[in-house]
């Protein structure tokens, strides 16, 4: 009777290697944090304490900017790579630099850096980061690759080789290996090293993490004195922007549909003078009187157009998006899966935003098709764009995406694009809200 | 010709009902929220309707959905819809039933007294009726298409005129040609399209929606 395979369970291969493949990246990535801490935290370390020392001497002040900016990057890059690999993102905690930029060699600007930089706490958190990722750093990063080096010395080079080593030579908790029987106990300690390197690794860069989001977060005042400084400042952008828009507005009132019905009026009123003397005259004023009334409709159409689309009013964001997608010249596909409305500032800066995209596509992307996904997820609403087309969109400075960037601030939305040269672009978008 | 109109705005419903009036429909019904809509089309079975898009109590397409509803008691129902803005999407909406009697303007072509009233007639008669701003920007989005390109100027502005639901006399008014060059146009374009004639005047209207994607 033949053995059914399906009754054992397959060795689970796929996950085996999977794991292992995790454990060696994360070795990797530890190794590459550590000789990182080593390379730059060192030398940096002593640079500012250092230029501390030097700053009653005066050279002190030219030094020390230099040195703690350099500890900033630093600190920085290890907030990206840690926060990206564990997942768990890490702030800058830096107040914004207020205005003049620094220049090198140039003592008032020095001392007043050095006075903004010494009263900021973060940069006595940096320091002692500094202080504590020397040691901590390289014991955490280089743990894994020597558990599995030593793993792996233990699995080969001690049954093989051990006749060949000096006198006393040992593996592990036995010396020294002098027998065959030691030699094979060496493998299977080689064995039990080797995997705990494979297990330790990731746990290992997570503590290391960890460590880092401690000293390196900012803390609550700093996240605060950084969140006021980003509300002040989208305040003020969001004042300006509705100012601007209902000056706009009002221009447009005023030389548009006012001016019309200005003109209307007064070729009614003339039509009804000529009425009776001369007919003919009359009616065509009559006639240019329509002609003026329709003309302001249309004025006052793409007006309302700009402030409110009616179909935003009569269909909300799933209606208003397809009825935008039906007026691009290419095909697009839209995908929309929202489970209720949101509030109607935020659905305005939805529409307004997938307008604006779209526009652009329209204009700039010479794309053959393009697509639109709306989705909401984790109190955020999302808005991707995307297009087969050229690609290599920017977002620069007072372009068209920066100022949408803006536009969305004020909602703490986001913005992020994707436009590799050759495309495809992919513009994806999100507001906080409730729905 | 019996007709219900809707319209919140009281000024504008005066105007239509008059407007009607003095061109020989009799005005059964004129209300002015989605509700009483519905309840007037069914109660009245009107010849034709004609019905503002946005309606209390909501303010939004209050009136399109008092439409679909009738229309779905009353499937031969010929409704006009009247809107303050012309969206390609309710223009979709509106036709995707391929029943006729539709017709979707912009208010602002009452001002043209004798081409609305021949709208809510042609509507009334089961034809279509679109508005010039759906039907252009639909061929602008058409008009890199191979077939498109093969048109003449002619032919384009007589396809327009068509895509809009007029009958070949009221191309030819509208273009000061003979009746005869129009049905010659429109032979050409319904080859040059590869669609095949009709002579109802809605089908062919249907059919050259179809081609352009509507």
């Amino acid at each position: 009777m033949p053995v059914s395979s399906a009754r054992w369970p397959p060795w689970p291969r796929a996950d085996l290697l999977t794991w292992l493949r995790d454990g060696l990246v994360a070795a990797r990535r530890g190794l590459a944090v550590a000789l990182l801490s080593q390379l730059g935290a060192v030398p940096l370390l002593v640079l500012s304490v250092v230029s501390l020392g030097l700053l009653p001497l005066g050279v002190g002040f030219i030094t020390l900017p230099i040195a703690l900016f350099a500890v900033r990057g630093l600190a920085d890059l290890h907030r990206r790579f840690l926060g990206s690999w564990c997942g768990v993102a890490i702030p800058s905690p830096y107040r914004p630099r207020e205005g003049d930029e620094f220049e090198l060699l140039d003592v008032p600007s020095s001392v007043r850096y050095c006075r903004l930089l010494l009263t900021d706490r973060s940069t006595w958190r940096d320091l002692l980061w500094l202080l504590v990722d020397v040691p901590v750093g390289l014991l955490l990063g280089l743990l894994p690759c020597w558990l599995m080096i030593y793993g792996i010395h233990g699995v080969v080079a001690t049954p093989l080789f051990w006749p060949l080593m000096d006198p006393g030579y040992g593996y592990g908790l036995i010396w020294p290996v002098d027998s065959t029987t030691a030699a094979l106990l060496s493998f299977f300690q080689g064995t039990g090293i080797l995997l705990l390197g494979f297990w330790s690794a990731e746990r290992l860069l997570r503590a290391h993490s960890r460590i880092t989001r401690r000293l390196l977060s900012p803390t609550a005042e700093a996240y605060l004195s950084r969140r006021v400084a980003e509300l002040t400042e989208t305040r003020s952008a969001a004042v300006d922007a509705q100012a601007a828009e209902l000056r706009r507005i009002e221009r447009d009132l005023h030389d548009g549909a006012q001016a019309r019905l200005v003109a209307i009026g007064l070729k009614l009123g003339l039509a009804s003078q000529m009425f009776r003397k001369d007919p003919d005259t009359a009616y065509r004023l009559l006639a240019d009187a329509r002609a003026a009334s329709a003309q302001a409709l249309a004025e006052l159409r793409d007006l309302v157009r700009g402030i409110h689309p009616p179909v935003l009013a009569e269909r909300g964001l799933d209606g208003a998006v397809r009825a935008l997608a039906l007026d691009l010249p290419i095909p697009v596909q839209v995908d929309i899966d929202l489970p209720g409305r949101p509030e109607p500032p935020v659905e305005s800066a939805g529409y307004f935003a997938v307008a604006e995209v779209l526009a652009n596509v329209a204009k700039h992307s010479a794309a053959g098709s393009a697509w639109i996904r709306l989705g909401y997820a984790d109190g955020r609403l999302r808005l991707v764009v995307g297009d087969d087309g050229g690609g290599g969109a920017k977002v620069r400075e007072g372009g068209g995406l920066d100022g949408l960037r803006r536009r969305l601030a004020p909602f703490d939305g986001t913005l992020d694009l994707h436009s590799p040269v050759g495309g495809p672009t992919t513009v994806t978008m999100e507001l906080p809200c409730v729905l | 010709m019996r007709v219900v109109i809707a319209e919140d705005l009281a000024l504008l419903r005066e105007g239509i009902t008059q407007l009607l009036t003095l061109n020989d429909f009799e005005v059964v019904a004129a209300v002015d929220d989605g509700p009483s809509l519905l309840t007037a089309l069914l109660e009245h079975r009107p010849d034709v309707a004609v019905v503002d898009v946005r309606l209390p109590p909501t303010f939004t397409d209050e009136g399109l959905h008092a439409v679909t509803r009738a229309r779905r008691e009353l499937p031969d129902l010929p409704v006009l819809v009247l809107s303050q803005h012309v969206e390609h999407l309710y223009a979709r909406e509106l036709l995707t039933d391929h029943r006729g009697g539709i017709g979707y303007l912009l208010k602002d072509r009452v001002f043209e007294v004798s081409e609305f009233v021949d709208a809510v007639r042609r509507v009334a008669a089961g034809g279509t009726a679109m508005d010039t701003s759906v039907i252009s920007q639909l061929l602008q989005r058409n008009s890199t298409k191979d077939s498109m390109r093969s048109l003449t100027t002619r032919e384009r502005e007589v396809l327009a005129l068509m895509a809009e639901g007029r009958s070949n006399a009221a191309v030819a008014r509208e273009l000061c040609i003979t009746e005869k060059s129009v049905s010659k146009h429109t032979n050409n374009i319904f080859g040059k399209l590869g669609l095949a004639q009709s002579g109802d005047d809605n089908r062919r209207v249907l059919a050259v929606l179809a081609h352009l994607n509507f």
